[in-house]
């Protein structure tokens, strides 16, 4: 149909050129509409996508690996100043940890006398893990002298290892060992048929001369490491345990893909764990902790809760600036506002304002809040002002909008029989507008709530490890929680963010969903 | 008045206290002007102009009003105040010290008043001079509750001799509500006021050390030393972030424009865009963590691979860790509900007929969408990618995390690159002191992007204004 016949001759519909012509074009159409289905498609793996890979990373965080321990808990040691002094014994770390510790070593006696083998034993269990039996002890004095048994987080790394993000590994059941022999101090060689493993190892060796990945081979709770590995036998250290555990067992073998030197746990390590896990002492629960702890540098131990209420304390100073603010400019331009040009400007200027890139509102609050009246910095109060002017915006159109859906009649109506036109206003149009005002309002704050950037220029990335009591304390907020743990060096940071993450989406799905609610109860179509 | 009693005066908790006594007395002052108003009407020989309660309200915001900006007034300048007058009585020995030491002094003293710390203190010196602040500030106070009670007070008595039969007090409360109303819708003004005065008058004092030439056009960037303010590889950064967001959100968001509003459904549309839509209301710190999580992985990997094949020379692409490509990706997706949603009101807005006119000389669907549809919505599809663009520019969080802080110039899109927004938040975490010109740098930076997204924004909005008010 683009060509011009410049002869009007009448052409034919139904000869073969025409119904190529014909074919061609529906083909054209298929294409063109596959290509929007194609497009949406995208739109919406990426979503898929996004929630898949975070949900997943969530998942791992929310639930934690625990290590129980048997603790007599000795007076003089988790109660130096006695079983009425409870904010001593809260704050204890260093005698619940020295019970650990002394636990830890008698159950692992190899650890004895290296300073090196100490130091990975006690990395099983990080410092401030034992915080919690320290809270749960001074809320239940009557038990210090007896024998408690309390559970520890596992640290972070081998927390990881057991969920298998550590490494790859190849795990065979092995056949039933005939016979174990000492040959040499710590080293030990197993006789038995291990030519499963040796043709496995050799399949999925690396290129290249050593073979470095660690085989770890475990018989209840002993565990050693198979340096040299042959058909019929395999040696190497002892790792932990009694060399009897071997005779007649049939072994479980771990192949671990990623070479000691380039992870975090070592193979001790992971055989301590494993013998624990043997020993029925590691279970695997809800991390806790993640909701109910403030920040803190270990990820294991760290949680939301300080940034929750520092995100909340920010979004009611939001809240009272941006709504009542808000609505009062969107009386005025929509029942008011003389059509003249300061009215035009302020319109124009709004819907500016709402382009406006975030963090330039977070320059005006560095520059006029921080620097020229000189308020707190890192303080909810000053967040929660930037975030307001950034939402305002939002809420005066979604404002607007409301109270023009309101028709026109219901003004005539109140004009008509005497009502000034604030009565007008405020008795009649405002209370059928209220609904689409508050969705609006809460669809904003809920925007508001999900903000970053203003708020790290205003200091809001401090490290605060307290739950703030009030809007002028330091404080952070869920999303730059988000950003500063995802920052954060250790792998164990990863799952953790996605879980702040599921966290943030919940409130911000909580919220729509009270707009949706509220939208759906209360709307009136005229 | 004894110096305890104004010391432990100025430690009193002035501000929720007097927002409560001002709300009591503000209740009074409308319970006293009602019964003034039902006496008059009782005595009165015509119907009262006002209702009663008018007169309340009238009497409140007289009473109120003055008290609560004489206690505005002391919140705003009332350490200041102090300050002054504790500097009229310093020895001379402070004369020796530089205004800023002097200051710095001064916010010690005025932290250790507060804290009512200054007998702890040892030197005795500053133990004196912590005292004698937190007296003068606990006399600025007397005076300043003193006189928003007297403010008040006139204001209550002013008004109430206004109250009489004739007195048209609705027409005055709704006045106050009509001014309390454009006050309001000013504040929209005060910030746009308030972004640009603060951004050019920081910026002022940055071009006063480094030149605006070599700010806008030099190569070099190194800010963190405080050693070169050569902006290009910035705008480089922030350009190629853009480009690439771009060239994801266009097509995608176009397309799926065009089929929700010409083949879709009235089911599927109603599903469909509200999914789409969430794509726009997910926090962009969840968007940059997805970009390191996954994207900047990937990306890597693709890069590579291409290295590793016989035809690409070893080390043509970067692949670091974090990318301009990833970045760009995953921004692309998030402004693709921007262009989408724009874009399907645009479309929605071409007329029928001439929809019609086209099927009716026999073209199809596609056709029509082609030929005459797109032409007609043209400019508003144009202002829907510059408002897309706009956004990519001022985006901050995706690129923080995922775009790295080197600033080159490179075509590379697998290179690490910084942005201007990256540079912005750099620059001004932590702490800083505001006079160097690292931070000042920070608001030039910030004036620019301000400056390009507000052109962006006019042109767009002009042209969206046409076919419908606005994006929320």
């Amino acid at each position: 149909m683009t060509e011009t016949e410049t002869d009007l001759k009448p052409a034919s519909f139904t000869d073969e050129a025409a119904i190529a012509r014909l074919k061609r074009r529906h083909r054209a159409e298929q294409r063109f509409r596959a290509y929007g289905l194609v497009a949406i498609g995208i739109a919406l793996a990426f979503l898929v996508l996004l929630i898949v890979s975070i949900g997943s990373q969530a998942l791992s965080a929310f639930s934690h690996h625990k290590v129980s321990f048997d603790l007599t808990l000795e007076e003089e040691i988790v109660a130096p100043e006695g079983p009425g002094a409870t904010e001593v014994i809260e704050e204890n770390v260093f005698g619940f940890y020295k019970l650990v510790r002394e636990d830890l070593a008698a159950t692992f006696p190899e650890a004895e006398g290296s300073k090196r083998l100490k130091t990975q034993l006690n990395g099983l269990v990080t410092r401030l893990a034992v915080l919690p039996m320290a809270r749960a002890t001074a809320h239940h004095p009557e038990r210090i002298g007896e024998t408690v048994t309390y559970q520890a987080a596992l640290s972070d790394d081998l927390d990881l290892y057991l969920e298998g993000k550590v490494s790859d590994e190849i795990r065979l059941r092995g056949e039933t060992i005939s016979a174990g022999e000492r040959i040499g101090p710590s080293r030990i060689r197993l006789i038995g048929d291990f030519s499963e493993l040796a043709a496995r190892r050799a399949a999925t060796a690396p290129p290249g001369d050593t073979d470095e990945r660690s085989v770890l081979v475990r018989a209840g709770t002993a565990v050693m490491r198979a340096e040299a590995v042959e058909d019929a036998r395999v040696s190497g250290p002892l790792l932990t345990g009694n060399l009897s555990a071997f005779e007649g067992a049939r072994p479980q073998i771990r192949l671990i893909e990623t070479p000691q030197s380039e992870r975090n746990v070592t193979d001790r390590q992971v055989a301590w764990t494993l013998a624990l896990r043997e020993m029925g002492r590691i279970d695997q629960g809800l991390n806790w902790a993640l909701v109910t702890n403030a920040d803190s540098t270990y990820p294991e131990i760290a949680g939301v809760v300080a940034a929750i209420v520092g995100s909340l304390f920010t979004m009611l100073v939001t809240a009272l600036l941006s709504v009542p603010v808000g609505i009062a400019a969107a009386i005025y331009l929509e029942e008011y506002a003389p059509r003249n040009r300061v009215t035009d400007m302020i319109e124009v200027n709004i819907n500016n304002l709402a382009a406006v890139p975030s963090i330039v509102f977070g320059l005006l609050g560095a520059a006029v809040f921080l620097n020229l009246l000189g308020l707190p910095r890192s303080a909810p109060l000053v967040g929660g002002l930037v975030l307001g002017l950034l939402t305002l915006p939002t809420v005066i159109i979604a404002s607007r909008a409301a109270l023009r859906a309101v028709p026109p009649s219901v003004r005539s109506a109140a004009l008509g029989v005497g009502a000034s036109q604030t009565q007008a206003v405020f008795h009649h149009v405002l209370p059928l507008a209220a609904p689409g005002i508050l969705t609006g309002s809460i669809i904003g704050m809920a925007r508001a709530l999900g903000e970053t950037a203003p708020l790290l220029l205003i200091g809001m990335v401090a490290f605060v490890a307290e739950v703030p009591s009030g809007p002028t304390d330091e404080a952070t907020a869920l999303p730059v929680l988000i950003y500063k743990w995802s920052t954060g060096a250790e792998r164990a940071w990863e799952p953790n963010t996605a879980a702040a993450i599921v966290v943030l989406l919940l409130f911000m799905i909580l919220m729509n969903a009270v707009a949706v609610f509220l939208r759906r109860r209360f709307e009136r179509r005229w | 008045m004894g110096s305890f009693m104004l010391e432990t005066f100025g430690h009193l908790p002035v501000g929720w206290l007097a927002f409560v006594v001002i709300a009591a007395v503000a209740c009074g002052a409308f319970l006293a002007g009602r019964s003034r108003a039902t006496a008059l009407q009782q005595g009165a020989s015509a119907r009262m102009n006002s209702q009663p309660n008018y007169h309340g309200y009238y009497l409140a915001i007289w009473t109120a009003v003055p008290a609560a900006l004489v206690l505005v007034l002391y919140a705003l300048f009332g350490e200041q105040v102090a300050r002054q007058m504790l500097m009229g009585e310093l020895p001379s020995g402070f004369d020796a010290m530089t205004a800023i030491e002097r200051s710095q002094y001064l916010d010690r003293a005025g932290e250790a008043a507060r804290m009512d710390e200054a007998a702890v203190e040892g030197h005795p010196l500053f133990a004196a001079v912590s005292r004698r602040l937190a007296e003068l500030g606990g006399l600025v106070k007397f005076w300043a509750v003193g006189l928003a009670l007297l403010a008040g007070a006139g204001g209550f008595a002013y008004a109430r001799r206004n109250l009489g039969e004739g007195f048209r007090a609705r027409q005055s409360v709704e006045g106050a509500v009509r001014l309390l109303l454009f006050a309001c819708a000013a504040i929209a003004i005060a910030t746009t006021a308030g972004i640009v005065v603060s951004l050019f008058f920081e910026s002022l004092r940055f071009f006063a050390r480094i030149p605006v030439f070599s700010f806008l056009f030099g190569l070099e960037w190194n800010a963190q030393t405080n050693a070169d303010f050569g902006a290009i590889p910035l705008f480089f950064g922030t350009f190629l972030i853009s480009l690439i967001a771009i060239c994801v959100a266009a097509p995608v968001g176009l397309y799926a424009a065009i089929y929700l509003s010409e083949y879709a459904s009235r089911r599927t549309r109603g599903w469909v865009k509200p999914i789409l839509e969430v794509l726009a209301g997910i926090p962009t710190v969840v968007y940059g963590f997805f970009a390191i999580l996954v994207m900047a992985p990937a990306v890597r990997g693709l890069a590579l691979w291409l290295n590793g094949l016989p035809f690409i020379p070893d080390e043509f692409f970067a692949a670091s860790p974090t990318n301009a490509l990833a970045a760009g990706l995953v921004m692309g997706v998030m402004i693709i509900p921007f262009v989408s949603s724009l874009s399907d009101d645009v479309l929605n807005a071409v007329p029928q007929s001439l929809r019609d006119g086209a099927y009716a000389m026999g073209a199809t669907k596609s056709e029509t969408v082609k030929q005459v549809v797109m032409p007609a919505a043209l400019p508003g599809i144009i202002a829907a990618l510059l408002l897309a663009v706009s956004r990519a520019i001022g985006e901050t969080m995706i690129v923080v995390m995922a775009a790295g802080l080197r600033p080159q110039i490179t075509p590379d899109p697998t290179a690490e690159i910084t942005t201007i927004t990256v540079q912005i938040v750099a620059l001004l975490t932590g702490d800083s002191e505001f006079d160097s010109p690292k931070t000042l740098s920070a608001f030039a930076l910030g004036f620019v992007l301000f400056v390009m997204t507000l052109i962006f924004n006019l042109i767009a909005l002009r042209v969206v204004r046409k076919y419908r008010e606005k994006y929320d």
